[in-house]
């Protein structure tokens, strides 16, 4: 069943009005609204849907129309994907699995009423929330840099028109020129993605404009698989990457998208492109619920609910959860022992004990992939990791190869288990 | 390794058909043959498992075991006059479905020759050769373990984000419609370290013997 804004805000009026007695409601069935259509939210409403043969009534609230996945957009920039390889829509979504898909943004939530109000007017009122918006940029984290100039320095940390923006900046690179990166502090989305960026950046400069630098200025000392990449950077792009890390100003940075500058520690040096990754945040909507705080929403792990309203999970990036990383494969996992929770919560299915597991793989560059991993419990309050493990230094290259070829069929099974 | 290096290969094989078995090391192939053994026994006289029993295989034409489920693809190759040589061997182990688009078998190939020397020397092996299958390293009770579908259901979420649920093994091997017993010995394999893979070491160190059960229960559900 695919419902389109009108018919869908029409019927939600109707029960809004019917809801005022819920008693006598008996027969209608519980209902779960999902905000955000990305990793986490698509997963849960999916789950949900699924799972509950049609005794939940599932919403999911996504303003865009396709969902370009941010996993594998370095693999784009790099050459190995198209753009139109990592977009996926939401119409399996409604068709097969009976969710009510509504391209609108949620505004706020009235956690007192229950009720989700949409920026095109109306509200949806639900019993259990799930709420999964990715990241916020914080505000001012680099001097000089804020959303009015993301055009003339792309962020391309949510995938779409950025990431194309990005490539198309680097593909008219004077020769010779210089591609900067200004990397995140922690935490934030994809701990490995910057340097699977700058890998596939070199990917691509190697082959069309081999003079070309890249300068990664950087607030962290160490960094995900930093041993890893940097062995692969000596081996395929020798002498072409070069990271200032907070030891040489690498956290005293500010940028000046009029002049493309990157100034590091007062020092000014002009660039060709200018990649800059912001420190991150919960997504907005959470913050407006006042879910937050510091900058992240605390969750109880065995549920993924939010402490501060056991009505709402929140599910992803936006969580504070302890020793998973911000990941697209995190998030999926979260949304399934978040969907246990909410049919256990609105139809009494059996509870399990909450399981998680992530696995992170990087391209190096042709046929050299990496991956880092783990399995993950539920604690008192965080999720501990249980196991963990993480590809070596001087592996084969078949090894390498067949890892590569490992993320190709996880892209493909995980894009599945969200979207349909 | 490129098609002009397995041609090669071919060659040299063709030419010193017991160069294979010379070359490879049945000892380090019987090692080897551990992760074909949740689906695979080589014994005289041994049972099919998922897999039919590989004792004798070389000299064999292709699907013709009594009691044995082959895919039509394998039985066709068969009647068309597929027998396994060391060197047909070598090209369908290196790439199974590459080789034989439609064979059942759910695995993805070994690509390192050295390994598939070893492997097929052990099948060779002109003493009489007797493996007992992974099954003995299982006891009954385990294997005859009641799953608990619905937990299993639960468990397999964790699973399908990597290996995909309508059966593509792109990458990745398919384990949707799997045979319990195959299942249950693979997930056993990995866990007390007998199979290996960085992943599957992982996850199934927490997995008890219940759970693995469970596992099998729902994935041996055919897919909807
Ligand atoms: C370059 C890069 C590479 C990466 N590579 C990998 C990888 O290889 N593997 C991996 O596992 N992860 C990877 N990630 C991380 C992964 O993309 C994120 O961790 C994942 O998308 C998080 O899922 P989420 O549901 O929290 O947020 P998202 O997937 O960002 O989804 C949030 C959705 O919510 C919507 N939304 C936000 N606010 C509202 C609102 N108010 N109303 C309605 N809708 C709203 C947004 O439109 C968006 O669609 C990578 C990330 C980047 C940037």
């Amino acid at each position: 069943m695919t419902l389109n804004r009108r018919t869908f805000l029409g019927t939600t009026a109707a029960l809004a009005g019917t809801l005022a007695a819920p008693a006598v409601l008996g027969q209608s069935r519980p209902r779960a609204v999902v905000i955000g259509g990305g990793a986490g939210g698509a997963t849960a409403a999916r789950y949900i849907a699924n799972d509950s043969d049609g005794a939940i009534d599932v919403t999911l609230i996504e303003p865009a129309r396709h969902y370009y996945t941010c996993f594998f957009s370095n693999l784009y920039i790099g050459g190995f994907r198209s753009i139109e390889s990592i977009g996926h829509s939401y119409g399996t979504l409604a068709s097969d699995y009976g969710i009510n898909v509504v391209h609108d943004w949620a505004l706020a939530i009235d956690r007192d009423a229950k009720t989700v109000a949409l920026s095109g007017g109306g509200s949806v009122p639900y019993d259990r929330l799930v709420v999964s918006p990715g990241i916020d940029f914080k505000e001012g984290a680099v001097p000089g840099w804020s959303l009015a100039t993301q055009n003339a320095m792309p962020h391309a940390y949510k995938a779409g028109s950025q990431t194309e923006l990005l490539r198309a900046q680097i593909a008219a690179m004077p020769e010779g020129g210089t591609f900067a990166m200004v990397a995140p502090p922690n935490p934030y989305r994809c701990p490995p993605g910057p340097y699977e960026r700058v890998s596939m950046v070199a990917h691509y400069l190697n082959e069309h404009n081999p003079t070309a630098r890249i300068l990664i200025v950087d607030p962290k000392e160490t960094f995900s698989k930093q041993a890893l990449f940097q062995d692969g950077w000596s081996r395929h792009y020798p002498g072409m990457i070069e990271r200032i890390g907070p030891d040489f100003g690498g956290d005293r940075v500010e940028v000046r998208p009029d002049t493309m500058e990157v100034v590091i520690d007062g020092q000014a040096e002009s660039v060709d492109v200018c990649n800059v990754i912001p420190a991150q945040q919960a997504g907005g909507i959470l913050h407006q619920a006042g879910l937050v705080e510091n900058d992240w929403a605390t969750v109880v792990p065995a549920t993924m609910t939010s402490v501060m309203d056991e009505n709402i999970h929140v599910l992803g990036d936006s969580t504070r959860q302890g020793a998973m990383p911000k990941s697209g494969f995190s998030a999926n996992s979260q949304a399934k022992v978040a969907a246990m929770a909410v049919r256990h919560a609105l139809t009494d299915s059996r509870m399990f004990p909450a399981r998680f597991s992530n696995t992170c793989w990087s391209l190096i560059d042709t046929d050299d992939g990496i991956k880092v991993g783990a399995t993950y419990e539920a604690g008192e309050d965080r999720i501990e990791a249980v196991d963990t493990f993480i590809s070596q230094v001087g592996e084969s290259a078949e090894t390498r190869a067949e890892t590569y070829r490992e993320s190709l069929g996880w892209y493909d099974s995980i894009t599945a288990d969200m979207f349909g | 390794m490129t098609r002009a290096l397995v041609a090669i290969t071919f060659a040299v094989l063709a030419g010193a058909p017991a160069a294979l078995a010379q070359e490879g090391d049945p000892e380090r192939g019987a090692i080897l043959f551990r992760q074909c053994n949740s689906c695979h026994v080589a014994e005289p006289d041994g049972p099919a498992r998922t897999g039919p029993n590989l004792y004798g295989v070389i000299g064999r034409t292709a699907g013709t075991l009594e009691d044995t489920r082959y895919s039509p693809a394998m039985r066709e190759a068969g009647e068309n006059g597929l027998v396994w040589t060391q060197e047909s061997l070598d090209g369908f182990l290196q790439d199974p479905r590459g080789y034989m688009p439609g064979s059942r078998m759910s695995f993805r190939g070994m690509r390192d020759l050295q390994d598939r020397m070893d492997v097929i020397a052990f099948l060779t092996g002109d003493a009489p050769m007797v493996h007992s299958a992974g099954i003995e390293r299982i006891s009954a009770d385990i294997l005859a373990m009641e799953g608990d579908v619905e937990y299993g259901r639960y468990l397999s979420s964790e699973c399908v984000a990597c290996h995909s649920e309508p059966g593509d093994d792109e990458g990745i091997p398919a384990i949707t419609g799997i045979e319990q017993e195959a299942f249950i010995l693979a997930m056993h394999d990995y866990r007390d370290g007998h199979r290996e893979h960085q992943v599957m070491t992982t996850v199934t160190q927490r997995l008890t013997n219940e759970e693995i059960a469970s596992l099998a229960a729902y994935f041996a559900e055919p897919a909807e």
